[in-house]
């Protein structure tokens, strides 16, 4: 995975990064309540954790989850035009993954919390009727609809 | 390549310091 250029470089660009040998170190394992391998971890600035990654992926699905994290952190740190950026990345550049419905309905989030307008909200609740509409994520918008 | 930390508590001092995320990648595999 990592030799992937683009894994590579958005870990490079984006993340102060850290490695695990989780064999021999349970203390770190309880630390973050990791119980399986490969897990990623992803924490803001201040230590808090904003997303993870259990099991393998495929290099655009990790890539994928990997934005949407950095989407989820900004966003923490009401970053709106930052959040609102890599969800954006999401939808654009990895359209297929699983990630892309869960960055439409955060990117809807995050347009309501940077405007106070509930037509965010509702806009999301209609753009999922065109897109992703049999996802988990378009229940949970769902309620944002007339 | 990418710059593995190995020293979690090292990588949040920088992580707050710098204002950056981090990645923790827990692994069995060999590093």
């Amino acid at each position: 995975m990592y030799p992937e250029p683009r894994v590579d470089r958005l870990i490079r660009e984006n993340f102060v990064p850290v490695r695990i040998d989780v064999r021999g170190n349970s203390e770190g394992m309880e630390q973050f309540n990791v119980q399986w391998t490969p897990t990623i971890v992803l924490l803001g600035p201040d230590g808090k954790e904003h997303h993870r990654i259990e099991g393998f992926l495929d290099v655009d699905d990790f890539l994928a989850q990997l934005a949407l994290g950095l989407g989820h952190i900004a966003r923490a740190g009401q970053d709106w035009n930052s959040a609102a950026k890599w969800y954006d990345e999401v939808l654009a550049r990895f359209p297929s993954t699983d990630a892309a419905p869960e960055a439409q309905y955060w990117r809807g989030v995050t347009r309501y919390k940077a405007t106070n307008d509930p037509s965010a909200l509702a806009a999301t609740a209609a753009a999922f009727k065109d897109r992703y509409s049999d996802s988990t994520w378009a229940k949970k918008a769902s309620v944002w609809g007339p | 390549m990418i710059d593995w930390r190995k020293d979690v508590d090292a990588a949040l001092e920088e992580a707050e310091r710098e204002e950056r995320p981090v990645l923790l990648d827990f692994t069995a595999a060999p590093l």
